[in-house]
């Protein structure tokens, strides 16, 4: 009731006049009858951006944490390595680096007899296997670089107490240390993950019909430009506000909504 | 078990079980600073040792090297009768042993520690389910007794964050309990506290020692230490300069450095 009332304010009213007059002038002045003879194949695009995105931020993540790891307190052996790793991906195109992978290793690939007659062909033919290789290293490149900051910001009276306790160094890992480094950096994770949701649309380069894919589709068979890149926005907002709720319930369960100041946490 | 009234260390006195933590000849020393000097002390079981000194005197150092949070240069240290084995150079030669004699010593910090991303309840059976693996129910009908022990009982599904200094070094009170701990070891902690919360905490460490708990405690609270201890350790630079009964030690000191420490805290 409260949000309600909040909305019925003169100016708010206004605005959200202008905005339905807004969308009601792109429904009755645009050409929409494309929509139903390309639905499903949005769709199916719809569905290969998302999953495109999910396995990449998972796999990436999963990446990242051994790389920040190796950065923050690794030996040298394993910390120069991973911040050339950092320093590469963060330092080139991505638009380079999924170019490189299909076009350069992709095509690399049918010249060896044993590859190709090897069960792992059917897939390393097709094109969607570099894209989600590409997005996994980029994802897993920046978010390494995160956890190092995240790894080495947890204050070293937590992990102190974890070590009094007699806690094992992996239990101490995975219950005390890993989770209050991801907490530190849940707000730049989940700014992170709507980058690469925007960094997506790259693979319809190499051939991989996501969502943007299909936009470009409608134009070529259609000549209709600006209404398939219109309802593309749409759904990519779409798709960020959910990435954005989604971040904002993790941050909610870890400290049970506390803002953390540095005075409250002290070392 | 406990007679507490003859001094630490009484060879005529105690009997090799009783002893509940004893250090030999220990150095430490960070780079070229050498922090401990040699230092012998031993606390039997129900003993409640204080360590007292100026700032820079070793005091928490000594604390932290029981556990191996600091690792000592040279020295023996033995828990319960458990000696723990060195290697040359003073390092733990056995990872395992050392988290095993972790485990039945509960140590309090100056800034709490708590863990920040759990609530209290989650924090007091942390390690009685992921290090002692009791089983998780148990591990939590225990906890709520504790908090309600350290008067936190309504508190248990709070997080640190949410509470005063006072509130917050009593549950961690509470969590180094809950592995019911052979030595409790108290660093400074009531240090980092508004004077207004020392007393709510003193409270319930003065509750411990009455109940024969053997603890050392590194401690600025000099009436604290006279009024619950049964042995007082005065470090100055490293060593041991004079120790005793508290009457002795706050009422006759004879060392003319602790005179004058006595003096300044005052």
């Amino acid at each position: 009731m409260n949000t309600l009332r909040a909305l019925m304010q003169p100016h708010r009213i206004a605005l959200m006049l202008v905005f339905g007059g807004i969308v009601l002038w792109c429904a009755l002045a645009l050409r929409w009858d494309w929509i139903p003879v390309y639905a499903p194949l949005a769709l199916e695009g719809l569905w290969r951006t998302v999953w495109i995105l999910v396995i990449t931020c998972v796999l990436g993540f999963l990446l990242a944490i051994p790389l920040g790891l190796a950065q923050a307190v690794g030996p040298w052996y394993l910390a120069i390595p991973a911040r050339s790793f950092c320093t590469v991906i963060r330092g080139t195109p991505l638009l380079l680096q999924i170019w490189l992978l299909y076009y350069g290793l992709g095509s690399l690939f049918p010249q060896f007899p044993a590859i190709r007659s090897s069960e792992l062909w059917p897939y390393l033919r097709q094109a969607w296997p570099y894209a989600v290789l590409a997005l996994t290293m980029s994802y897993a490149g920046y978010e390494g670089e995160v956890m190092r900051g995240a790894f080495s910001s947890v204050a070293k009276g937590q992990l102190e107490a974890a070590k009094a306790y007699g806690m094992k160094r992996f239990t101490m890992f995975r219950r005390i240390w890993l989770p209050q480094a991801i907490r530190n950096v849940l707000p730049t994770l989940g700014g992170e993950t709507i980058l690469q949701l925007k960094a997506t649309p790259l693979v319809a380069t190499i051939t991989v019909v996501e969502l943007y894919a299909v936009s470009s589709k409608v134009r070529a068979d259609t000549f209709i430009v600006y209404e398939p890149l219109l309802l593309l926005a749409v759904f990519y907002l779409m798709i960020a506000g959910a990435i954005t709720l989604l971040f904002r319930r993790f941050e909610r369960r870890g400290t049970g909504g506390a803002r953390l100041k540095s005075a409250d946490v002290r070392t | 078990m406990s007679s507490t009234t003859s001094a630490p260390g009484d060879p005529a006195q105690a009997g090799q079980q009783d002893i509940a933590i004893e250090i030999e000849d220990l150095h430490k020393s960070f780079g070229p600073l050498e922090v401990l000097k040699g230092v012998s002390l031993s606390a039997r079981k129900g003993d409640v040792v204080a360590i007292i000194g100026g700032s820079g005197s070793g005091k928490s150092t000594l604390l932290r090297c029981i556990n191996f949070l600091d690792t000592p240069n040279w020295g023996k240290i033995s828990v319960g009768g458990e000696q723990i084995v060195l290697r040359a150079d003073g390092t733990p030669a056995n990872r395992r042993q050392i988290e095993r004699i972790r485990t039945r010593l509960g140590m309090v910090f100056q800034a709490f520690n708590l863990w920040t991303h759990r609530t209290l309840l989650e924090n007091v059976i942390e390690v009685p389910v992921h290090v002692l693996k009791i089983p998780k129910a148990d591990a939590i009908a225990q906890a709520r007794v504790l908090l309600d022990r350290v008067g936190l009982g309504d508190k248990t599904d709070t997080f640190p964050a949410y509470l005063s200094g006072g509130q917050q070094q009593r549950s961690a009170i509470a969590r180094a309990l809950a592995v019911n701990p052979e030595v409790m070891l108290f660093d400074e902690p009531t240090s980092a506290l508004d004077p207004e919360l020392v007393g709510e905490v003193l409270t319930v460490i003065r509750d411990l020692a009455a109940e024969g708990r053997t603890m050392l405690l590194v401690t600025h609270e000099m009436k604290f230490a006279r009024e619950v201890a049964t042995h007082v350790v005065y470090l100055f630079e490293g060593r041991i300069e004079e120790q005793g009964p508290p009457e002795e030690v706050f009422g006759n000191p004879k060392s003319e450095r602790l005179k004058q420490f006595l003096q300044s805290i005052h």
